[in-house]
C-alpha cells in the first residue's frame, strides 16, 4: 500500500512518526495503520482492539493485535515503553478520555490523536439552524446507537491540554474531502471536520 | 482411505510407537531408563521440513487427535473439528504429529508399562513427571523425525503449558507457539480442585495404594468421582443453566424423594465418570495432576514470568474465552503481559463463549477464524 492510499488522518500520522521506533495503536482497527508503518518505517509495536473481526484483521495483517477494552485501562504497559501512543478516531468513544490521555503518556514519550472535531461548521448548523444531533462522514451515527460517548471541539481538546499540562507539539485539521486547507488554519475549530493532534508532557 | 470418511477428515490413521534406548533424565532427578511414545502424524512434511506442528494434549488427551481408527470407528480423534484438511490447523499445509505423554494411559510408556529394573508393573512408582520432562521427550520425538524447528507448538490448557515450555526451553526450535485456555501456572483453587480429584481416588478402597493392577481390579469410585469434579470445571454456571437447567431426568417428572439422580445433570456427570472409567488410568490422573500442579516455570526466575520468557524468540498467539473460570482470561493476560513486557511478538484473543474452559475443544466460529487467521500466515512464513 503506497501513502496515497492510506486514509487521509493515517498518512498525515504516518508522517510524524520516526522511523524505527515503537508505537502503540489505541482502536487500531483492521491494522491498517501499523501494517502501513511496519512495511514502511521500520515500527515495531502493537495494536489495540475490542473488535473480534478487527483481531482477526489485524492477524491477517500480521500485526501484533491484544483483544482488549481502552476503558479497563492500560495497565498491562510499562510506564514509557513506546515512543508514540496513537488514538485514531477512537477518543470520542471512550468512557474517560482525559484518564486515558494520561494514560498514553504514562506509557508512551510522545501521544497522538485523531477525532471529530464537534466544532465544524456543518455539525453547529445541524445543531444550531436544524435542532437535529448532527450527522456527517465523520459522525455517521444516529444519536441512538452512536459509539461517540465523548464528543467535543478543538478548544476543548486544547482546554483539557492546559489543565492537565500536556504540550501540544503539532496540529492538523483535514476539511470534509479529508484534505489539509490552508483556509482551515485560520479558523480550525470551524473549518476543520477531523482534528490531528501530537502532544507530549509538559514540564 | 475409505469414502465413508468426512472429505474434510485426515481419514484413517494408525498409530505408531518408537521406542527410546537413551535414559530420560527427569526434574524429579530420577530417569527414565528407556521408555516407549505413541503418536500419530497427519498431511505431508514438506521437503525442507519447515511445515511441521506439534500438538501438545491436555490432561485427559492423547495422540489421537485426528482421523478415524478403522471405517466404522464413529469417535474420531480429540481435535477432528480443528484439524484436517482445510480446517484450522490445514493437513493440506502442514505436517502435524500428535503423541500421548509419558505417564499416559494410551500407548507410551506410563504407569501401567514394565519396570526394566525389576520386571513388575510400574504402578504408583512411576516417577513424578513435569512439563518440561514432556517437552525434553517431544524434543527427542522430533529428532527422530527430523524435524529442527516446528513450525507452531499448539496446545489447550495443560497443552498450552508445554507449548509454553517449549518456547522457554527450546527457543530456536519452534517459531510460534499458540496457547488457548491456559495459566502462566496454577491457582490455588486449581490446586485444591485436583487435591481433591486425587484424594477422591487414593481413598478407594480398590486402589490398593496404586497396586489396584496387581489386585485385579480398578478404583472406579475414586476416579469417576475425579472426572465429575473435573467436569463441574470445565463448564461454566450458564452452559450447564443451557445444557442440563432443572431437567428431571425421568420421563414422569417426579422427584423421586430418595438419593436417586432426580436431575438431568446428575445423569450426566455420572455417565462422564462411568465412561471415563473405561478408557483411562487412576494413575495416570494422578500423575497429570500433579504436572499441572507444578508447573511454574517463573518459579526459576525469581517468580518473574518476564525473565522465564526473556529468551524467547517464537511468536504468540494467545487465546482465552470470557466464560472460562477454571483459566480466565485474565490467566491468559498474565502471560500476554509477560511478553508485552519483553517486546516479544504477541497477538492477544479473548474469545466470547459460554461454554466455560472446554470451549477449546469445541468449532467455536469467532476461536477457529482467529485460528484460521493465525495459521494461514505462518503457513504462508514457513513455505507450505
Amino acid at each position: 500500500m503506497s501513502e496515497l492510499q492510506l486514509r487521509a488522518d493515517l498518512a498525515i500520522i504516518s508522517q510524524w512518526i520516526a522511523p524505527g521506533s515503537r508505537v502503540l495503536d489505541l482502536g487500531c482497527g483492521d491494522g491498517t495503520l501499523l501494517k502501513y508503518l511496519q512495511e514502511h518505517r521500520d515500527v515495531s509495536g502493537y495494536g489495540l482492539e475490542i473488535d473480534p473481526a478487527n483481531v482477526v484483521a489485524c492477524i491477517r495483517n500480521k500485526v501484533d493485535v491484544i483483544q482488549t477494552d481502552l476503558d479497563a485501562g492500560l495497565s498491562d504497559f510499562d510506564p514509557d515503553s513506546f515512543d508514540y501512543v496513537v488514538m485514531s478516531q477512537t477518543l470520542q468513544a471512550v468512557s474517560y478520555p482525559h484518564r486515558l490521555i494520561c494514560e498514553m503518556l504514562r506509557i508512551g514519550r510522545q501521544g497522538i490523536v485523531t477525532f471529530p472535531n464537534f466544532g465544524y461548521w456543518r455539525v453547529r448548523l445541524q445543531l444550531g439552524l436544524k435542532g437535529r444531533m448532527p450527522v456527517s462522514n465523520a459522525l455517521p451515527h444516529a444519536w441512538y446507537d452512536t459509539p461517540n460517548i465523548r464528543l467535543c471541539t478543538l478548544r476543548d481538546f486544547e482546554a483539557l491540554c492546559r489543565e492537565q499540562n500536556i504540550r501540544i507539539l503539532e496540529r492538523h485539521v483535514l476539511d470534509h474531502a479529508h484534505h489539509e486547507r490552508a483556509f482551515s488554519r485560520w479558523l480550525p475549530n470551524l473549518l476543520g471536520e477531523v482534528a490531528m493532534y501530537r502532544f507530549e508532557r509538559g514540564d | 482411505m475409505s469414502t465413508t470418511f468426512p472429505a474434510d477428515s485426515v481419514g484413517l490413521v494408525v498409530p505408531k510407537l518408537h521406542r527410546f534406548d537413551e535414559p530420560l533424565p527427569l526434574d524429579s532427578g530420577r530417569e527414565l531408563p528407556h521408555y516407549e511414545l505413541a503418536y500419530e502424524t497427519y498431511g505431508k512434511l514438506n521437503q525442507d521440513r519447515s511445515n511441521a506442528i506439534l500438538i501438545c494434549h491436555a490432561l485427559s488427551g492423547d495422540h489421537h487427535a485426528a482421523g478415524y481408527y478403522s471405517p466404522d470407528d464413529r469417535k474420531p480423534g480429540w481435535w477432528e473439528s480443528c484439524i484436517g484438511p482445510g480446517k484450522p490447523i490445514d493437513t493440506n499445509r502442514f505436517f502435524v504429529v500428535s503423541l500421548n505423554n509419558i505417564g499416559g494411559c494410551s500407548g507410551s510408556t506410563g504407569p501401567a508399562s514394565i519396570n526394566p529394573r525389576n520386571g513388575k508393573r510400574y504402578g504408583p512408582h512411576f516417577p513424578i513427571v513435569t512439563v518440561a520432562d514432556w517437552v525434553r521427550s517431544q524434543a527427542r520425538l522430533a529428532d527422530v523425525l527430523g524435524i529442527d524447528c516446528w513450525a507452531a507448538v499448539i496446545g489447550g490448557s495443560l497443552g498450552a503449558m508445554q507449548a509454553l515450555q517449549w518456547a522457554i526451553d527450546y527457543p530456536d526450535r519452534l517459531r510460534h507457539a499458540l496457547l488457548i485456555a491456559t495459566a502462566p501456572k496454577l491457582s490455588a483453587q486449581n490446586i485444591a480442585f485436583n487435591e481433591v480429584a486425587r484424594q477422591a481416588i487414593v481413598s478407594d478402597p480398590d486402589f490398593h495404594d496404586g497396586y489396584y493392577m496387581d489386585h485385579g481390579v480398578v478404583p472406579r469410585r475414586g476416579l469417576a468421582l475425579a472426572r465429575m469434579l473435573g467436569h463441574i470445571t470445565y463448564l461454566s454456571d450458564d452452559a450447564m443453566r443451557a445444557k442440563f437447567g432443572r431437567e428431571p431426568r425421568g420421563a414422569s417428572g417426579k422427584l423421586s424423594y430418595s438419593f436417586e439422580v432426580d436431575f438431568q445433570v446428575e445423569s450426566y456427570l455420572r455417565y462422564q465418570g462411568q465412561s471415563f472409567v473405561e478408557r483411562f488410568d487412576a494413575n495416570t490422573y494422578l500423575l497429570m495432576t500433579k504436572a499441572l500442579d507444578y508447573f511454574d516455570p517463573a518459579a526459576k526466575h525469581d517468580h518473574d514470568l518476564s525473565a522465564a520468557l526473556a529468551h524467547v524468540t517464537a511468536k504468540f498467539l494467545v487465546a482465552s474465552f470470557t466464560s472460562d473460570w477454571r483459566f480466565a482470561p485474565s490467566r491468559s493476560r498474565e502471560i500476554v503481559r509477560a511478553l508485552l513486557d519483553g517486546d516479544k511478538s504477541v497477538a492477544y484473543a479473548e474469545i466470547d463463549a459460554p461454554h466455560g474452559h472446554d470451549a477449546f475443544l469445541l468449532p467455536i466460529p469467532a476461536y477457529f477464524d482467529v485460528m484460521h487467521a493465525y495459521l494461514e500466515q505462518v503457513a504462508e512464513e514457513v513455505g507450505a
